[in-house]
């Protein structure tokens, strides 16, 4: 009964810190000074169409890239808590015929609209991230896509192997690119992670924006892969309990 | 009367997921169930913040042929929220899934995912 009583003081309390913020809420009739500065120098300066990634990219690259961190990391993390133990279970490395037989194969209606899908939703998260610069979207957008195209591919043939090796290679490649890039931005421009490294091209094309899209593909492909590898961990899971 | 403004609307909303997610974290015992509620709190910070960027009568920040460079600054909501909510969803993302994890191996030492029966760290 206490504990209901407290649980109750710890809402009402934070619905009136909250409730400063709603009644005093007046919308913004422009932009913050930072704000500003972004939507006004930043179409010249970086040479991107889609301000906020000129924000996330550059403005705000070292965030992004421990954001990149952030979430390496948990990735290493769900690989940490969901490894597989060796000792126990059938033995063999790869994950035992007599564990995989007990999943019931999908439908033939899945299995096909998913061999038909799949390049089209992993074609659509490559564009998305190559059109971070140009159209709502970006590295984390179309990694996502990406990792869902994953996901399908598991709902839907659950016994397909995903390379770990070929994961790791292309994770670790992309995110060395990353920082290699940020590195190359303060030999040869501003500072760490400036994106005017290569020409700026015409505004509003599919090559311009200097290392901009660069950035992106390789936070795509980090994105994509981290997050493939996070559901095979899940997957493998369910398959040992 | 044109009715409560777009960002009244995301705000209130993003207010009423904060209060729903926390209630959630606070009484469940079910840990997939509190993970649920971490998500809906999160969610709800996402809209609020994103409702406290917006600009009236602004659009989003893309320059295109609607919104020409010259008039970007007076016509776009302001891209640092925007921006910095991005950074948030994907660090949820990342919470998300390592709780989850956790669930699993709860799951598999204690066979239960009630939150009463991992009484190791209790003070």
């Amino acid at each position: 009964m206490i504990k209901r009583l407290f649980i109750f003081l710890v809402l009402i309390m934070t619905a009136v810190i909250f409730l400063d913020l709603a009644v005093n809420y007046r919308e913004n009739v422009s932009l913050s000074p930072l704000g500003y500065y972004y939507a006004d120098a930043g179409p010249g300066e970086l040479g991107a169409a889609n301000l906020v990634t000129a924000v996330v990219v550059t403005y705000r690259g070292l965030d992004t890239l421990g954001e990149v961190t952030v979430l390496f990391i948990s990735a290493a993390g769900v690989g940490l808590l969901l490894r597989r133990e060796r000792k126990s279970g059938s033995g063999d490395g790869d994950g035992g015929d007599a564990v995989m037989s007990r999943h019931r194969p999908s439908s033939e209606i899945v299995e096909t609209a998913t061999e038909l899908l799949l390049p089209m939703v992993i074609l659509f998260g490559i564009y998305v991230f190559l059109n971070g610069h140009l159209s709502p979207g970006g590295g984390f957008q179309g990694g996502a896509i990406i990792a869902s195209g994953t996901m399908f591919l598991l709902l839907a043939l659950p016994e397909s192997h995903i390379s770990r090796l070929l994961i790791s290679i292309i994770e670790s490649l992309s995110g060395f690119g990353y920082v290699v890039v940020g590195v190359l931005g303060v030999m040869l421009a501003g500072g760490f992670l400036d994106n005017r490294i290569m020409s700026l091209g015409t505004f509003g094309s599919l090559f311009s924006a200097g290392a901009i899209p660069l950035i992106y593909i390789f936070i795509g492909l980090k994105v994509g892969f981290e997050l493939s590898a996070v559901l095979d961990r899940f997957r493998e899971d369910t398959d040992r309990s | 009367m044109t009715g409560l403004p777009i960002s009244v609307i995301t705000l209130s909303t993003g207010l009423g997921l904060i209060l729903i997610g926390l209630w959630g974290l606070l009484t469940q015992r079910n840990i997939i169930r509190m993970i649920v509620g971490f998500s809906l709190l999160d969610t709800g910070i996402h809209m609020v913040m994103v409702s406290i960027g917006y600009v009236t009568g602004g659009t989003a920040p893309i320059i295109d042929a609607t919104v020409p460079a010259a008039q970007a600054a007076a016509r776009v909501v302001d891209p640092v929220p925007s921006a910095l909510v991005l950074t948030a969803i994907v660090i949820g993302l990342g919470v998300t899934a390592v709780m989850l994890s956790f669930a699993v191996r709860i799951h598999q030492t204690k066979k239960t995912l009630d939150i009463e029966e991992c009484t190791e760290s209790r003070w």
